[in-house]
């Protein structure tokens, strides 16, 4: 266990209540994080497929990931950890922002939910291997994009899976999620730079650098009708998932 | 000591304690909480009711295996007669060869009796009857509800489902629309001389409509239907004050003879008649369900078989939740339990409450259209249709646990 500090970390009272109150805003399905949490169903379901097809398992089990441990890397305040933990994953979350990581401890807590957050960088933390390693709208924030994936795919363990998420670099994707998305209000402003997006050709380059062969990507469009949902057109935003070559 | 479940369910009736079982076939656990005595609801004479229930609801029964205790107490409907008070025009909603039966008729209380059987055989159901709830709080992590005894019971979702007057819906403060018929449903078991044929007859007089619905015979053979009568509010004190041989005498005219002599059979109930439609069936980890979420009029037969598709619909999203390591109050589920359900009830609601409303004005003119009304839906193949797979429940995107 690498970075005690983290772990061992105390919050003090007054700082308790507002990392819960930031929990309370990350958590709340109209505030601030409303697309996210839109998006968290429709990524779900394509990281469930992936897991089945992955491990053979059982569509229907609830506990999927029962036996396994998964990295989160960017888990914001948790909103994908805790559908990982409550698959049956060990679960492990990393955001570099100390709150962040305090906010999503609140919320683990009372959602009865044992997940080990740590703050920091990745390669800093000295975590081992994990059977499932995520991370969801990310590597378009990061500067050095094959420094990233190549972290991340040190910790991917022999067989293991990983699934990747993020926004297309399209004139689609600059109109919708960096003009019309802050707009509205649907994401806080200063969330995209649209010239740090990254193409699902750029994605697929980086991970076979690091070593890692790539699926087949699939789009998440939106329509009035369906709203959020998969889809094979990736202009917009996409999901893909990458093993060891 | 805390026994937190999946589903606190406030309300055990038809459709809430379907709604136990068949989340519990997905291994969803619950909490069930109702007020009243199930012995007392059981007992003969309680309820005396009938429910049409469509094929769409058979499938649910089969789906959550009741189906093999009902069936001998299923009387199948295979076709409906529409007649604009016995004047000429009859519309007749028969279903081809291979599309099976309309439905079939239950009384409640053999419904009932399933139910009770089959939760009680469920360790993922934990029902309280003669139970009363003080105080209800949905937070951010769960539910809970404190009962009269002061337990406290602890779930991640909460469920209304005490039928039209929900006290948790109103105290969620989401409000109906509300048209009321100012209309009672009398409803008695009738025994009549020729076989029903497994007919369902519905009689349209400007007073209000007047069904027939078949049940199995008797054990002593004697052919049965119950019926449902409706009154103006204003004549309803005075026909239940009638004495039986003329309250019978009056049922007989309205009905010209149609079954054969007929005598009256147990005791005549009264339930007033109201039309309540709400958008909006979710609330901060809380979904509706049932007659809490949408109450109409029964002429057309449907509000228990809406309910069971609002069952369908919410084990469906719960067990995608499941799969999907989603909390069950999860709100985009919820959002899709809601969106899932609206366009559903509107149509059924509006279909049935158009019906009553063609029938329900006295008069020669409106004589004429209600014939000419009808002389539409006959010639008009995709009207009927709709009226048909409506009655069987199967129109609409269906939900999986109430397909075949
Ligand atoms: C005259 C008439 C005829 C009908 N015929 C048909 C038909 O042929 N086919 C059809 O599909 N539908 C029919 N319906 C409609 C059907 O009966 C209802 O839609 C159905 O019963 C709704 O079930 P429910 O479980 O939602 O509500 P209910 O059956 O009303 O059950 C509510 C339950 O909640 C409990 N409860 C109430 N308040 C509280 C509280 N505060 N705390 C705890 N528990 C509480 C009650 O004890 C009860 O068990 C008819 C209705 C009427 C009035």
């Amino acid at each position: 266990m690498g970075d005690a500090t983290v772990a061992n970390e105390t919050i003090r009272p007054q700082e308790a209540a507002h990392f819960g109150a930031l929990a309370a805003e990350w958590w709340d399905p109209k505030g601030s994080s409303a697309m996210l949490h839109k998006l968290n169903p429709v990524r779900l379901a394509f990281i469930r497929e992936a897991i089945d097809l992955h491990w053979a398992g059982d569509i229907h089990s609830v506990k999927p990931l029962a036996g396994k441990s998964a990295l989160d890397v960017g888990c914001g305040a948790g909103l994908l950890c805790e559908p990982l933990a409550r698959l049956g994953a060990n679960v492990t979350g990393v955001d570099a922002a100390a709150e962040n990581v305090a906010a999503a401890r609140a919320h683990a807590e009372g959602s009865g939910l044992a997940i080990d957050y740590r703050h920091g960088e990745l390669g800093s933390l000295g975590l081992g291997q994990f059977d499932l390693v995520t991370s969801m709208e990310v590597i378009e924030h990061v500067a050095d994009k094959q420094a990233f994936v190549s972290g991340l795919a040190a910790h991917l363990a022999p067989g293991g899976l990983m699934v990747l998420s993020t926004p297309n670099r399209t004139l689609a994707s600059r109109a919708l999620l960096v003009g019309a998305a802050e707009a509205l209000g649907a994401v806080p402003k200063g969330t995209h730079h649209w010239e740090d997006f990254v193409t699902p050709e750029e994605l697929e380059e980086l991970l076979v650098a690091a070593g890692l062969t790539v699926g087949t990507p699939k789009g998440i469009s939106w329509s009035p009708t369906k709203g959020l949902h998969l889809s094979d057109d990736l202009a917009l935003n996409y999901i893909v998932t990458a093993q060891r070559a | 000591m805390s026994d937190k479940r999946d589903l606190l369910i406030l309300g055990g009736g038809l459709v809430g304690m379907t709604l136990a079982i068949a989340a519990a076939k997905k291994g969803i656990s619950s909490h069930v909480v109702d007020r009243a005595d199930p012995a007392e609801l059981t007992a003969e004479g309680f309820d005396g009711r009938a429910s049409a229930i469509s094929t769409a609801s058979w499938n649910l029964f089969r789906n959550i295996d009741i189906a093999d205790a009902l069936e001998p107490f299923g009387c199948p409907i295979a076709s409906i007669a529409v007649t604009d008070g016995m004047k000429p025009g009859r519309i007749d909603f028969q279903p081809e060869e291979h599309e099976g039966t309309l439905g079939r008729m239950f009384p409640n209380r053999r419904l009932r009796l399933a139910l009770f059987e089959a939760a009680q055989g469920e360790d993922l159901i934990s029902y309280r009857p003669k139970t009363n709830v003080l105080t209800r709080h949905r937070g951010d992590h769960g539910v809970t509800a404190m009962l009269a005894d002061e337990t406290v019971l602890e779930a991640s979702l909460m469920v209304g489902a005490e039928g039209r007057l929900s006290p948790t819906r109103e105290e969620a403060g989401i409000t109906m629309a509300h048209w009321d018929y100012s209309h009672r449903a009398m409803i008695v078991g009738l025994t009549h001389s020729k076989p029903h044929e497994n007919v369902a007859w519905e009689i349209f007089y400007p007073a209000g409509p007047f069904a027939l619905l078949p049940l199995l015979d008797d054990e002593d053979g004697s052919h049965r239907s119950a019926l449902v009568w409706t009154v103006a509010e204003k004549d309803a004190a005075g026909v239940l004050a009638m004495p039986r041989s003329m309250f019978r005498a009056e049922v007989a005219k309205r009905m010209h003879g149609v079954l054969g002599e007929i005598e009256l059979q147990g005791d005549i109930s009264a339930y007033p008649l109201s039309f309540q439609h709400t958008v909006q069936i979710t609330g901060d980890r809380l979904a509706l369900v049932g007659d809490a979420a949408h109450g109409m009029h029964p002429i057309a037969g449907q509000g228990l078989n809406l309910g069971l598709r609002d069952v369908g619909a919410l084990v469906e999203v719960m067990s995608e939740a499941a799969r999907l390591g989603l909390d069950f109050g999860d709100a985009q589920m919820l959002a899709r339990y809601q969106k899932w359900r609206a366009l559903d009830s509107l149509m059924v609601m509006g279909a049935t409450d158009g019906l009553t409303r063609l029938f329900g004005i006295p008069g020669k003119l409106p004589s004429a259209i209600r014939r000419l009304g009808m002389g539409m839906v006959q010639r008009t193949p995709p009207l009927k249709r709709w009226f048909m797979d409506e009655a069987r429940g199967v129109s609409g995107e269906v939900p999986e646990l109430l397909k075949g």
